[in-house]
């Protein structure tokens, strides 16, 4: 099933959503958002590419297998845990910059954190949802085969 | 510098992810996994050492104070119980090197070991209650993945049970975690031995009422036990071995560290209500094991009897009966862990658990006789072995606080122990193997085919089934100090609190 409107309007959204997406991450440490929903902000901006322009164009989009991204994702927010242990302290102690940013305000720990759930988030619903994906193709092309 | 009491969680997460990373090189997967189960095998004798030497040990991650904070504690109990899983995890994690299939390796089989230990660990060393709740369902959603893996036909029913019996303790668990903070005001382990006493006890005793139903189901105990030998026996051997030694085993933690640090108001009505269900759980147990035909069955069954033993010393609530029970711990994690191990070299043999199509393995190998012998015998408490002294504190213990029941009943259903593994002994080892010839020699004495993989961790756990049956003092008197640090929990306290209160 291919629809116009909505190929053509998921094109615009991709990156509405994913910026969203950072956005919601950036300021979740001090404010509503975070990794968890960012995560999921993106994970849907690529499933609903996914649909508009097929399963194989999402998968070439993400670039790598989304189960690489759960693995990253988990190593991050165990380095962020661990960076506090390095400098002397106790483990997930959260480690501040002394400088704000624009936009994004103080870096530290917690937002490293808050990245690996975006990444884990991200890499563990793509996987779910693109196998079931890949499921419907296959029962469809099989159906079609027997018929 | 405590960071021991973190590692225990931290070396195998890392190892999970190290192992994930590493899926396209079998060796170097490989080798992560080893080196990850002997790093925290290490590890793990550090902190028992540590807590042994220096008392209780405390870390509040990200130095949030307690009771506000996330805290993790290390008493002796809880330093035992790392190290055991720890060298559960990586007999387990060797032995399935011979039997793991590619299959499951490819969905992950040993990241996910690695996890469940990662959850055990945590189980063991939180020091608050929403945080057991979070490692409990860790651990149980690895051994759901590891469960069905294989995707078989029994093996998606059996896990089918065992995920909906779970889910439901999980959610009682959770309901009643829930209305301890609403009543308490605080889930921090040590602070709510301080804020209970302050509460009718009525109420207290209906919360833990909900605990006992919670973790009964998670260790269990009767009349909750139905899941586990409905769904244990279709798993591979080395993971029965993981689960039998480890996952009730973390309910009936549960059960010992909350019914002894804060739901010790009315003793006289909990604690008597865990000794009838300790009797009743025996009973039941055993005689579902003297009922079955299949090996992995019936351990299971056994799995359920010997807790009742672990409950019973709970229940007799002395110094002298948790320390039985303690050492019941120890030596029923290894007994229990290395008959399923034996199971598993018994079907790499022969391809069956059907105890009517096996038999003359002891004419025909005479050392797997004996690997299987030392923890059957061991289990059913024949002396000089371990299990001898895990039930004769027990039954002294028993016999001080003038329970005679509980003692009479724990006495005979070690005999029905033994009856069960005579059972198995004589169609496993003794009598012929149907359709075919009696073998008239040994055709050698350990099976080679199994490989170094499969026999050593089951050598490692006899021998020291048999070292701590031999030596048992050490043991029962470290035992008995985890007892009384377990009935005196003003130092547990004190040490978490660090006198905030």
């Amino acid at each position: 099933m291919h629809s116009m409107i909505l190929s053509t309007a998921t094109r615009y959204l991709l990156p509405l959503l994913l910026m969203f997406s950072i956005f919601l991450l950036l300021r979740g440490h001090n404010e509503p958002g975070g990794g968890f929903t960012g995560g999921l902000v993106a994970a849907a901006a690529l499933v609903l590419y996914g649909l508009a322009l097929g399963l194989r164009s999402a998968r070439q989009l993400l670039g790598i297998d989304p189960r690489m991204l759960i693995y990253v994702g988990l190593l991050t927010a165990v380095v962020s845990g661990l960076l506090g242990l390095l400098s002397g302290q106790v483990f997930m102690t959260g480690l501040w910059s002394t400088q704000t940013l624009p936009v994004i305000g103080k870096l530290g720990t917690p937002l490293l954190f808050d990245v690996g759930v975006y990444l884990v988030v991200i890499g563990v619903t793509l996987t779910i949802i693109f196998a079931l994906m890949e499921n419907e193709t296959d029962s469809k092309t099989g159906s079609l085969k027997e018929e | 510098m405590n960071i021991f009491v973190l590692l225990p969680i931290l070396i195998p997460l890392i190892t999970t992810i190290g192992v994930l990373l590493a899926r396209q090189r079998p060796r170097l997967r490989r080798n992560l996994s080893l080196g990850g189960a002997g790093l925290l095998l290490i590890i793990a004798v550090e902190l028992l050492v540590l807590v042994w030497r220096d008392g209780i040990q405390v870390i509040q991650v990200g130095e949030w104070a307690a009771p506000f904070g996330i805290t993790l504690v290390a008493d002796l109990f809880s330093a035992m119980m790392v190290l055991l899983a720890a060298l559960m995890g990586l007999g387990v994690i060797i032995y399935s090197q011979a039997t793991a299939e590619q299959r499951a390796e490819h969905f992950g089989y040993s990241a996910l070991l690695h996890f469940i230990l990662m959850g055990v660990n945590g189980a063991f060393l939180t020091g608050d209650m929403f945080n057991l709740y979070v490692w409990f369902e860790l651990l149980l959603i690895a051994s759901f993945v590891l469960l069905v893996l294989g995707g078989r036909r029994d093996q998606l029913e059996g896990t089918f049970k065992y995920v909906a019996i779970n889910l439901f303790g999980s959610i009682l668990f959770l309901v009643a975690v829930g209305i301890l903070y609403g009543v308490a005001g605080t889930l921090n382990m040590a602070d709510l031995a301080d804020q209970l006493n302050s509460l009718p006890s009525g109420l207290v005793t209906t919360l833990a009422m909900l605990f006992l139903v919670a973790f009964g189901i998670k260790a269990g105990a009767f009349p909750l036990f139905f899941w586990l030998p409905a769904s244990y026996h279709t798993a591979p051997a080395a993971l029965l071995a993981l689960f039998a030694g480890l996952m009730t085993k973390v309910g009936v933690y549960a059960l010992v560290r909350v019914f002894t640090l804060f739901f010790t108001q009315d003793t006289g009505y909990t604690h008597t209500l865990i000794l009838i269900i300790a009797g009743f759980t025996m009973v039941t147990g055993v005689l579902g094991a003297v009922a079955q035909t299949e090996f992995r069955k019936l351990l299971s069954f056994h799995i359920i009897s010997q807790i009742g033993y672990l409950l019973m010393g709970l229940g007799l609530f002395t110094t002298a009966a948790l320390g039985g029970a303690v050492y019941f711990m120890v030596h029923v994690i290894l007994a229990k862990s290395a008959l399923f191990l034996v199971g598993g070299i018994i079907y790499k043999l022969r391809g069956t658990y059907n105890l009517k199509q096996l038999g003359g393995l002891s004419i025909l190998y005479p050392g797997l006789a004996l690997l299987f012998l030392i923890p059957a015998l061991s289990l059913a408490g024949i002396p000089p072995l371990s299990g001898f002294w895990a039930k004769f504190a027990l039954v002294q213990a028993g016999l001080a606080a003038e329970q005679y029941v509980i003692v009479a009943v724990s006495l005979g259903v070690s005999l029905l122990t033994l009856f069960s593994m005579t059972k198995i002994w004589a169609e496993v080892f003794w009598k012929d193997q149907p359709g075919k010839e009696t073998p008239v020699q040994a055709i050698s004495f350990i099976p080679h085919q199994a490989g170094v993989s499969m026999l050593l961790p089951v050598g490692v756990l006899a021998a020291i089934l048999v070292v701590i049956g031999l030596l048992a003092e050490p043991l029962v008197n470290l035992s008995l100090l985890v007892a009384g640090q377990l009935l005196n929990p003003a130092d547990y306290i004190e040490t978490v609190l660090g006198g905030v209160l």
